[in-house]
């Protein structure tokens, strides 16, 4: 009994904070739009039945979607730049997460501690931060100016290559930490064992720590990758105009058009986007595993 | 100013969490729209604990109304935003008996605000602007000659001035209820029209000088004027005024002038109203007739360079601010002004996307 008990309170997590309001916001994707409070329709009245409720709703605002090429362009964008951050951050963690795991042992709480620490101070100052050194009279500018590599300032903040510095720059502690988790576990001997079999140090990286590390990876990727693919607030503050990411759609559809139901419908497809290949993705995981069993 | 506004904030907040039993009341407004000794007198006069939040977006503050419960007894949504949200049943109709001041209260803005809310039924009128033209002088005057109207739209909207200014900067407000209508106006079409066909000809007057634009911004264009980082900012008038006076005191060399349109403004209405679930509409009440006191009501164009309608403030108003034809404007240039009302939901979303489209290409 206390078993089930146990069990039942991340099922009840979930029930009451995933689904529950994912079937809200389900419900009101199906609605239409008015000029009430809250602004859609139908509102569920108890006194008409849910069967009259449910007779209200339809997928016009689905549909709608389809018909603008505006959504599936700020889809496409937005996995575009979530897969490129992601590697970058790929590419900028796991030599840190390395170097992590192989400093004496005595430092590594130091050095864990300086990869958390930025998280003391505001996400939003930090943001703010990138935008004084990148932009045009900025520190990174006077810099390059100073040393005489460049003679006339470069324009990055407002582009998208701001958008990537700072997408990298916030997520690399997710993706730091689980690498060097994993590469901390990893036995020291086979890599030893390899090399006395003839392996270079290079091939041994390549054959033994990166497949070791794998599951390291692949977390700190999802959890890189999945906020990006609806980030707001970096593309918004060191983006441009023209950095089109369906985060900005989805704030255009819910506070200048007030749609709450497209903004909804928006929401919904986005999390089939990403919900639909990680079940898939597991499953195959899933597969392998049991195969090498 | 922001920073000594959410200060300020913080410091009523926490003096009436030592009171928390005592009456009080929640104020939703503009960031640096209010003299903030004003909040101090009017806990002294009344005894009720004011707290004052501040917001910088209409859309912001509309998802609040729309949603409910938003905890406030006063916010200050401007006008064509009001009318929707009085649709919506989001206000309560004012209760005149408890609003003695209201005698004070300016007609001919009233006979313009009525246009929003009928009979001014459910809001009165804090400030009111217009639209138009923040310009670093010297810089201009360089770069296309001593001649140049300072007050037309030609200088943002024909592409050869604006492709000349492009260098130096250009900023337009991210707000495309203002922009579209100002783009309309200038092809001499109704700014106000809901025709999806005609709204459709303000797109390549805005493409055309879009590569010429540095920044869609609703207020950067304040420091970047003063700072003499911008030449033009297509802007709020207070907020250039405010501009103005940031680049006099920081004495760098740059003269900043407000010029509403030649070829007309768009004239603007900040109203506050009192939410239909306010928690203290009582003290909501006492709240505005405080603020439809000539004096208290100077006081805050007087700090802030924005126009009120409270006709008796006038004679309290400092001259830099009743007698400068760009706060207070002349007759000749009210009478060039115009309004917009709210757009349908379907015309919006066709605004909503011509403006995703001028801004991205897309």
């Amino acid at each position: 009994m206390r078993r089930y008990f146990l069990i039942a309170i991340p099922y009840v997590w979930l029930l009451a904070l995933f689904l529950v309001p994912f079937a809200i916001v389900l419900k009101i994707s199906l609605s239409d739009a008015a000029i009430a409070r809250p602004p859609y329709f139908p509102q569920f009245d108890w006194a008409e039945g849910i069967r009259a409720f449910i007779a209200e709703l339809d997928f016009e605002n689905f549909v709608f979607l389809t018909e603008d090429d505006l959504y599936w362009k700020a889809y496409l964008s937005s996995l575009k730049i979530a897969l490129i951050s992601t590697f970058f951050t790929l590419l900028a963690g796991y030599p840190i997460a390395y170097g992590m795991a192989r400093a004496p042992a005595e430092w590594r709480p130091t050095l864990m501690m300086l990869v958390i620490l930025p998280f003391w101070t505001s996400f939003l100052i930090r943001v703010y931060a990138w935008m004084g050194i990148l932009s045009n009279e900025g520190f990174l500018n006077q810099f390059l100016m100073w040393t005489g590599i460049i003679s006339e300032p470069l324009t990055i903040l407002n582009t998208n290559s701001a958008v990537y510095i700072g997408i990298v720059y916030t997520y690399l502690p997710f993706m730091i930490l689980p690498i060097y988790s994993a590469l901390e576990r990893l036995d020291g001997s086979l890599i030893e064992a390899a090399e006395d079999l003839g392996c270079s140090r290079l091939s041994a990286f390549w054959l033994v720590t990166i497949p070791l590390s794998k599951n390291g990876i692949i977390a700190g990727s999802f959890l890189v990758f999945i906020p990006v693919l609806g980030e707001f607030v970096i593309p918004s503050l060191l983006g441009g105009s023209n950095t089109l990411m369906i985060g900005k759609v989805l704030w255009e559809e819910f506070f200048s058009n007030r749609d709450w139901p497209v903004a909804s419908a928006v929401a919904v497809v986005l999390l089939l986007l990403l919900v639909i290949p990680i079940v898939l993705f597991q499953r195959n995981q899933q597969k392998q595993q049991e195969a090498e069993q | 100013m922001t920073l000594k506004t959410m200060t300020m904030t913080a410091v009523v907040a926490l003096g009436t969490a030592a009171a928390a039993s005592a009456e009080e009341v929640r104020v939703y407004n503009w960031s640096d729209y209010i003299d903030e000794s004003l909040l101090e007198k009017f806990e002294a006069e009344t005894g009720i604990d004011l707290i004052y939040d501040v917001f910088d977006s209409n859309e912001l503050l509309e998802t609040k109304m729309l949603a409910g419960s938003s905890g406030y007894d006063v916010v200050v949504p401007t006008g064509s935003f009001l009318q929707r949200q009085i649709q919506a049943g989001a206000f309560q109709k004012l209760d005149a008996s408890k609003l003695p001041n209201s005698g004070n209260l300016w007609d001919v803005i009233q006979d313009r605000t009525a246009g929003y809310d009928p009979d001014n039924a459910y809001s009165i009128n804090y400030m009111w602007g217009t639209t138009g033209l923040g310009v670093n002088v010297g810089k201009v005057r360089e770069i296309l000659g001593d001649d140049v109207a300072l007050n037309s739209m030609d200088l943002v909207l024909k592409p050869e001035n604006i492709e000349k200014l492009a260098a130096c900067g250009v900023h337009f407000l991210d707000a495309p209820t203002e922009i579209i209508p100002m783009a309309l106006r200038y092809l001499g079409e109704n700014p106000d029209s809901h025709d999806k066909d005609v709204i459709a000809k303000a797109e390549p007057v805005l493409t055309a000088v879009r590569p010429h634009i540095q920044k869609f911004h609703s207020s950067e264009y304040i420091n970047a004027l003063a700072n003499g980082d911008i030449c033009v900012a297509v802007g709020w008038s207070g907020d250039v005024l405010q501009a103005r006076d940031r680049a006099a005191e920081a004495d760098n060399g740059v003269e900043i002038e407000y010029h509403p349109f030649a070829e007309g403004s768009l004239m603007w209405f900040d109203q506050m109203a009192i939410p239909v679930d306010a928690p203290n509409p009582d003290a909501a009440h006492k709240f505005l007739n405080f603020i439809m006191d000539a004096n208290n009501m100077a006081a805050a164009s007087n700090y802030v360079y924005y126009a009120n309608g409270n006709k008796a403030s006038q004679e309290f108003l400092e001259s830099d601010v009743i007698d400068d034809p760009a706060i207070y404007p002349d007759e000749a240039t009210m009478a060039n002004t115009y309004i917009t009302t709210p757009y349908p939901a379907k015309t919006q979303r066709a605004v909503t996307r011509l403006w995703t489209k001028v801004k991205s290409g897309t």
